[in-house]
């Protein structure tokens, strides 16, 4: 970082005043805490007997044969508790967050993962919770809507501009302008204005850390390639860290191709021409966005990746030339879905499968004496709904019939 | 004329100003047109003029839909261009430009300013651009002898407001409360504390914002403030009542 907040050409605050001394006196806290091992080592103890950490790396034997390429391993932060490693992020700054002494926490939210956690967090910690989601997030994700509630959360829909993320985030910052006294947003991922992004990153940097022992321990040598998806680019963040200094180790993030690249209709920042440099929401990087500086709908079958931007730090280590892009589209995402659940019995969320569709494409060309990982960011169980119908599952649509029956009268 | 030399002269002659806000393109630049003509003509003495974004983080609800309103009927930046031109031409009061740092940073800072000093535009409110991310915009509006507009939160201490108001031209923009436009505040005892504060911390004229609505809020605010700000307010009673209720509305503020 050179200018404060900023990750080569990338970051920095762009925030009203209204919110100036509580960002001064979210960087002092956060200064503190990164500075204390004891602060490190408590959040460590929390997620070994809270969360289940650390998580394990899976061989996926029958998929490395499958392909005859490269061994395949598999990050499995799905098995954290709530599900993903939206978790990670979330205990963290609740260990932040009492120590602030802040009584109530409000968050964003796109698939509902990081909703889910951070409500999980407030009920351990005794917080009040508010989440904002976009209203069509609402509908997508609804299995993860009734938990936020079921403990204890308020989940506010967000009916303005396209009704995703971004839409979420700006609700929530509209919330904090008001109420930064008592209350502390949870950022969910690694975007945002200073400390947010390097924040987040650091509290996910345990998915890299985990990652890098295990392989060595597992493979006994180092990946060539580690493959993750990318919305705003925490869950990549978190397990690229751990292989950063390898420099012979390539780092894929992949992002949403949704219809596909040439029909516009996708979140690929990076992995496309149509981004450009851009400020909103409080952080410079690049943004799907018009001539005239307007933000652009985008689109993906997976909520989490539905976004208009992209971590500063992930746009710096692109420009940088250190990780590379590439994007998957819905359809891609669904056949390897499909296929992981057949050869492995593991069910990523939509989200995560869009890291196995490029790693797949790219396993044959990889010897059986190398390794890949891909970080399966979270579970797909909670995409029941979207899963079904994309599969068009005519037993899944018996049985919603039938419970819409039941529930008519 | 220099905004704050234009202001002053102005205040010479009035207990408090009135400055009044509208986002472009809502409902159409044609409504704006009769909007603005109907201020001036009841007395109002500088307009800010919203640029519309897609993420307007720091305004709300009914500002917020505006904003969105008006890029969906199709209003671009450089229709907000040509419209404040006219208006500029037309109306002998100043007239600002208030928008999100993305706007400008996208048209090209140089070229956004440029225009800008050209077609007479005084100043610039960019409630997203604290003085440390705006060492290019601080340059420019120097450079061409516009007004970067600062703002004061009532969480701002008094030796961020030194540093702002010493980054600021023309006036400073005292948010009157925590939270996003348009919502009502109380006028109360921490309220005359905080506008002691702002005063003790500048020169510059002090404007005060959000959610001002009537001749009393007015009141309320002269010998504090020199200017009143009404933003929300007039929005809601153009969807209201039309364009024609404006006029009487704001004649009925002083």
């Amino acid at each position: 970082m050179n200018k404060k907040g900023y990750f080569g050409n990338w970051g920095g605050a762009y925030i009203p005043e209204v919110l100036y001394e509580t960002f001064k006196q979210l960087n002092q806290a956060f200064e503190q805490v990164k500075g204390d091992p004891a602060f490190w080592q408590e959040y460590i103890d929390l997620m070994a007997t809270y969360s289940c950490r650390p998580t394990p790396l899976t061989h996926a034997e029958n998929l490395s044969r499958h392909f005859g390429g490269g061994q395949i391993y598999i990050k499995r932060e799905d098995l954290n508790h709530t599900g993903a490693h939206k978790a990670n992020n979330v205990m963290g700054q609740g260990l932040l967050v009492k120590r602030m002494g802040k009584k109530r926490v409000i968050a964003e939210t796109g698939a509902g993962q990081h909703g889910v956690a951070t409500a999980t967090m407030a009920a351990k910690f005794g917080f009040e919770c508010t989440i904002y989601m976009g209203e069509e997030d609402v509908i997508r994700q609804r299995p993860n809507v009734f938990w936020m509630e079921k403990m204890g959360a308020t989940v506010v829909p967000v009916t303005s501009g396209a009704r995703t993320l971004k839409d979420a985030i700006n609700e929530a910052f509209r919330d904090w302008v008001s109420s930064m006294d008592d209350t502390h947003y949870v950022m969910g991922t690694v975007c945002g204005p200073h400390p947010f992004p390097e924040m987040v990153a650091w509290f996910q940097s345990i998915i890299g850390i985990e990652a890098r022992k295990q392989i060595l321990n597992q493979f006994g040598k180092l990946p060539e390639r580690v493959y993750a998806c990318v919305g705003g680019g925490s869950n990549a963040m978190g397990i690229f860290q751990g292989f950063l200094a390898d420099k012979a180790v390539d780092l894929i993030g992949v992002e949403a191709g949704g219809k596909g690249i040439d029909t516009g209709q996708h979140a690929a920042r990076l992995a496309s021409k149509d981004a450009s440099v851009g400020v909103a929401q409080g952080y410079k990087t690049m943004f799907l966005q018009n001539d005239d500086g307007q933000m652009l709908d985008t689109h993906s079958v997976a909520a989490g990746l539905d976004y208009i931007g992209v971590s500063p730090i992930l746009s710096d280590l692109w420009e940088k030339k250190r990780v590379r892009f590439a994007a998957a589209t819905d359809a891609e995402v669904m056949a390897a879905l499909d296929l992981t659940m057949k050869k492995e019995g593991i069910i990523p969320a939509l989200e995560s499968t869009h890291a196995f569709v490029h790693a797949f494409k790219e396993a044959p060309e990889l010897k059986p004496d190398q390794a890949l990982i891909i970080n399966q960011s979270g579970r797909g169980d909670k995409d029941i709904f979207t899963i079904a119908h994309a599969f068009d599952d005519p037993s899944w649509k018996a049985f919603i019939r039938g419970k819409g029956e039941e529930y008519a009268t | 004329m220099q905004l704050e030399q234009q202001l002053g002269a102005a205040r010479a002659q009035k207990d408090i100003l009135l400055m009044t806000h509208l986002v472009l393109g809502y409902p159409s630049f044609e409504v704006n047109r009769q909007v603005i003509k109907q201020m001036v003509e009841n007395g109002v003495d500088v307009i800010e003029l919203q640029i519309p974004f897609s993420e307007p983080m720091a305004d709300g609800p009914v500002i917020m839909m505006a904003n969105q309103e008006s890029i969906a009927a199709g209003a671009t930046v450089q229709q907000c261009f040509e419209f404040a031109a006219e208006m500029a031409a037309t109306h002998d009061i100043p007239f600002l430009f208030m928008t999100y740092y993305n706007i400008l940073f996208k048209y090209d800072e140089e070229e956004f300013f440029k225009k800008s000093k050209e077609i007479g535009i005084k100043g610039f409110i960019v409630p997203d651009l604290p003085p440390e991310e705006g060492e290019k915009y601080l340059a420019l509006t120097k450079k061409y002898e516009l007004a970067p507009i600062q703002i004061f939160a009532p969480t701002s201490t008094e030796e961020r407001m030194r540093f702002l108001a010493d980054n600021g031209a023309g006036f400073i923009y005292c948010v009157a409360r925590k939270g996003v436009t348009g919502k009502k505040s109380s006028f109360d005892e921490d309220f005359a504390a905080y506008m002691a504060r702002c005063r003790a911390a500048t020169d510059l004229p002090l404007a005060v914002g959000f959610g001002i609505a009537d001749k009393s809020d007015v009141e309320t605010l002269t010998g504090k403030a020199d200017i009143a700000v009404i933003g929300t307010a007039t929005i809601k009673l153009v969807e209201e009542k039309g364009p024609e209720a404006v006029g009487p509305f704001i004649a009925s503020l002083r």
